[in-house]
């Protein structure tokens, strides 16, 4: 399709400017610049007619199935859209925060009220909404871990991580300056705990685990693990992107973590937006209260303040509350749930990701574990054979109107298909994708060269990756 | 342990199995309860029932939110700081309310994902043509971070640790930066005393050939507009790289970041069709050289051919990214303001190129004009120089006590600078923008006048 600026018309208008007729401004020719900047020039109509035909070649999760695993693809009811709109929420100026707090007393308590209930769920004692996704709570806690241990005097050097961890893990850890020791998995798909209790030691700051693990699986040592990290006065970092497997079930705060990062927009209601804005709440224990991010709220008899500046605090990773729109909708879903329907969220969201492995386990090999929470990984290696790959099964889902899974995560499992259903699915779609799956396992002996043509009915044929790479055409210039 | 399934089975909206299909799979799976699945988790920690409300309805819940929402009380802005009431056309809405935009993930599968991908290649053209750059991401988390982020890619380019910050630069942006290099071997070091009127445009010493990098901003945090172009050309010759943070609105007037020979150019898009919903979400995006670009943080779509030959987009130089690179990566970023961006793109479609130069001129006469009725009243102007669409009023009172008195009379006069700056205590940063109409200016107008 025509890039918007190829419908430019010159001359064409869209939307009216308010305020009249401009007058121009006093301001000299040096500090101006020498052209307009070629922004398009089209309709109203014009617009709307190419953005709908853009959302069209889209998949999402209100057209199709997506079972992406570790990104908790469920559906969220449109009430929630719906709390967002507020008019008083949406024109809040931040500022108003600190210069007029009376003026917005209902902002300050739906985060105060938030926080309180992501400690509850998490187990943990203090949470800030203010990291504005998983990546950014995962620097809060790792600035945070850093902090203190330079407020007692520890001197660390590196941070321990499974060989299953999301990429955002050792990523973070760097940005604090610490230095990344990777731990190796069992068979039985857990970390190796004989190789992390040789890699631990004093100069550890800290254990990033995720729970349950990205195979989907949970660590019943989690709590020998806290122990022995705590002997070593190390952190417990719980990255909390598997969190709908667990609430109810499982607090981290309980097994002796010390931070957690919340991923709203994937257990909480939110939708991801095509990539973001999510927000990514980091929860800690009281020993690290002092540490959080400011600004922050606090409750002073019966209305709320906002506190700018803290001693021990890692300062600021926003400017004022992070993505505020979000968490509206994340306090609206715990309401609509409950203590009680988070809980059945969960033995929902684990019971559709067992049942699809029960009915995929025929024809795809499980490398790891036997047990899974709400997520899985299959390997399609058993398709090699045919000169198949993960990345030929996961185009010929998209001709079956089927997002595909995650593919090639985690690192250790070799062609691996990382599966998460959620408990937003019908067991009338489960069954669908098994049978596309199944169907899919079946061509690679019969037919391969027809899996390695899709996706032949999508808005693309199959996209030349590499040729992107080479040519490095990054944006329509003039 | 109970297993929820087993004793309730509350008509919760998004769920949608039956008892007896819950029934029909526990079989398969060859358990007799939901609670099996989880018999991993060791007794000893499992919690009580969570401690929160029980569920509402829809109705209920709504109600409930409504009541908050109306705690908060509506201002009339005059307030900008970094953030920004403009106009929004209601095609912005229509457009991002569309769940084919709002409910898929990241577009990793580029032939399930065209539409994103084509909407975020269009945007990074976008925001290419407003700064004159060459290659911009596809967004960041908000304009604050988005200059870390520049930061620290200065520093991997020059592999140099010292970043210099004009005084002009938003203080928030600058608490911001200093959190992100606290403890990644960077450190910041602020040029010059501070004073509302720039003395000088010219490269602050500090940026000596030790420097990753200078940040600047224009407008500056005060409003004055600037002209860095001899600072940018002055840093290259130490190979210093430039980096310049702007108000995209001012760009439909401007000199851009790129004209003026900066090499990464970075800004919020809150301002371009994004609401203010107290500080977030907006965005923040980073454009560059094109030879930076395997330097640069986040999310790029690239243009690429399909099977047949026809143009298609992908998610490219994925190696730059935590998910491939892991703790080599150019930053940890992953989740971005993808939404917000299109928001942006949707946003710049319609106010279009005239449009948009029409926005610059009117927010900027409106500013002068609003000055200058301020200064017939007898407030002092301390900006010497020509400014944007924010100025700072001296007032004979203390700017904290003229903030909350005006806040009384339903307005949010503007940010009172002694917060930032010593010796600011009766200076106001003021805001005004085409949202403004003449009659909230008059009464803006006299209720500063009846304050002192």
């Amino acid at each position: 399709m025509e890039l918007i600026f190829e419908k430019s018309v010159e001359e064409r208008k869209g939307a009216r400017v308010p305020g009249g007729v401009s007058v121009p401004a006093d301001i000299p020719p040096h500090l101006r610049r020498k052209e307009p900047p070629s922004l398009p020039q089209v309709s109203e109509l014009d617009a709307v007619r190419h953005f709908t035909a853009l959302g069209r070649m889209n998949f999402s999760v209100d057209r199709n199935f997506y079972p992406l695993g570790s990104c908790t693809m469920k559906y969220n009811p449109k009430v929630l859209e719906k709390a967002a709109e507020e008019e008083g929420f949406l024109s809040a100026h931040p500022y108003a925060s600190v210069i007029a707090p009376e003026k917005v007393q209902g902002s300050l308590r739906l985060i105060y009220e938030l926080e309180e209930m992501l400690a509850e769920i998490t187990g943990m004692d203090a949470v800030s909404l203010q990291p504005m996704a998983g990546a950014q709570g995962e620097l809060a806690g790792m600035l945070m871990v850093r902090a203190a241990h330079e407020a007692a005097g520890r001197v660390k050097d590196h941070v321990i991580v499974p060989d299953t961890s999301h990429g955002t893990n050792p990523a973070t850890a760097r940005m604090a300056g610490y230095e990344v020791v990777t731990v190796g998995t069992g068979r039985d798909g857990l970390m190796d705990y004989d190789e992390f209790i040789r890699k631990l030691g004093p100069s550890t700051a800290a254990v990033l685990m995720t729970c349950p693990n990205t195979l989907g699986i949970f660590n019943p040592a989690v709590d020998k693990i806290a122990a022995a990290a705590r002997g070593s006065e190390a952190f417990m970092y719980c990255d909390g992107a598997n969190l709908n497997a667990l609430m109810g079930k499982f607090r981290p705060g309980d097994a002796g973590f010390d931070i957690m990062h919340v991923n709203l927009h994937k257990t909480f209601g939110t939708p991801h937006g095509g990539g973001g804005p999510g927000a990514g709440p980091v929860c800690v224990k009281e020993e690290l209260r002092e540490f959080l991010p400011v600004p922050r709220v606090v409750k002073v008899k019966d209305r709320f303040e906002v506190v700018e500046d803290r001693d021990g605090s890692i300062g600021r990773l926003s400017c004022f509350f992070g993505n505020f729109g979000v968490l509206v909708k994340a306090y609206a879903y715990i309401l609509l749930c409950g203590g009680e329907g988070l809980e059945l969220i969960s033995e929902m969201a684990v019971l559709n990701a067992n049942y699809l492995k029960e009915k995929l386990r025929r024809f795809y090999e499980i490398p790891f574990g036997e047990g899974c929470l709400h997520e899985f990984v299959l390997s399609a290696s058993g398709l090699k054979k045919h000169g198949v790959s993960a990345y030929d099964v996961a185009k010929f889902l998209i001709d079956k109107g089927i997002h595909p899974p995650t593919v090639y995560f985690p690192l250790i499992v070799s062609e691996a298909m990382m599966i998460e259903p959620t408990e937003t699915e019908s067991k009338q779609t489960l069954d669908a994708f098994a049978e596309a799956m199944k169907e899919a396992a079946e061509l690679a002996s019969r037919d391969p060269e027809e899996l390695r043509r899709a996706p032949r009915g999508a808005p693309a044929g199959r996209l030349d990756e590499t040729g992107a790479a080479r040519s490095l055409k990054l944006a329509s210039l003039e | 342990m109970r297993p929820i399934t087993a004793v309730t089975w509350k008509p919760l909206v998004n769920l949608p199995h039956t008892p007896d299909e819950v029934a029909g799979m526990l079989r398969r799976c060859g358990v007799s309860s939901a609670e099996d699945f989880f018999s991993a988790i060791p007794g000893r920690l499992r919690p009580e029932a969570l401690n929160l409300p029980g569920a509402l309805d829809e109705q209920e819940m709504l109600r409930k939110t409504r009541t908050l929402a109306r705690l908060n009380s509506p201002l009339i802005s005059f307030c900008g700081g970094g953030f920004y009431q403009h106009f929004i056309p209601a095609a912005v809405d229509a457009v991002a309310s569309n769940p084919e935009f709002y409910t898929p993930y990241t577009p990793y599968q580029g032939e399930a994902s065209q539409g994103t991908l084509q909407a975020l290649f269009e945007f990074q053209s976008a925001i290419c043509r407003l700064t004159s750059m060459e290659v911009a991401n596809g967004s960041v988390y908000d304009g604050a971070t988005a200059l870390a982020e520049a930061a620290l890619m200065a520093a991997r380019i020059t592999g140099r640790r010292k970043i210099v910050i004009e005084r002009g630069v938003n203080p928030l942006y600058v608490k911001v930066i200093s959190s992100y290099l606290r403890y990644c071997g960077c450190f910041p070091a602020l040029a010059k005393a501070v004073s509302v009127s720039p003395e000088s445009d010219a490269l602050p010493e500090e940026a000596d050939d030790s420097a990753a990098c200078f940040i600047f901003q224009n407008p500056d945090f005060f409003g004055n507009i600037r002209d860095f172009t001899e600072a940018a050309a002055a840093a290259r010759k130490r190979g210093v790289i430039s980096v310049g943070s702007v108000y995209p609105v001012s760009l439909g007037l401007l000199k851009s970041p790129g004209e003026m020979g900066a090499d990464i150019a970075v800004g919020e898009i809150q301002p371009l069709g994004n609401r203010l919903s107290f500080g977030g979400p907006g965005g923040g995006f980073i454009a560059c050289r094109k030879k930076y670009v395997r330097k640069l943080p986040g999310r790029i779509a690239g243009e690429t051919r399909d099977a047949s030959g026809e143009r298609g987009f992908v998610l490219t130089l994925q190696a730059r990214e935590q998910h491939i690179r892991r703790e080599r990566a150019t930053s940890n970023i992953c989740t971005n303001q993808n939404l917000c961006a299109l928001r942006a793109l949707v946003y710049l479609t319609l106010i279009g190129k005239e449009g948009f130069v029409s926005l610059a001129e009117k927010n900027a006469s409106l500013a002068a004009c609003v000055s200058e009725k301020l200064k017939k009243k007898g407030f002092g102007i301390e900006n010497s120089g020509p400014f944007f669409n924010e100025f700072v009023l001296n007032l004979p009172v203390s700017a904290e006590k003229a903030v909350s008195g005006l806040q009384e009379k339903g307005f949010l006069g503007g940010i009172p600078l002694g917060r930032f700056y010593r010796g600011m205590d009766n200076l106001m940063l003021t805001a005004v923008t085409e949202t403004r109409t003449k009659e909230e200016i008059d009464r803006f107008a006299e209720a500063l006048g009846e304050m002192v």
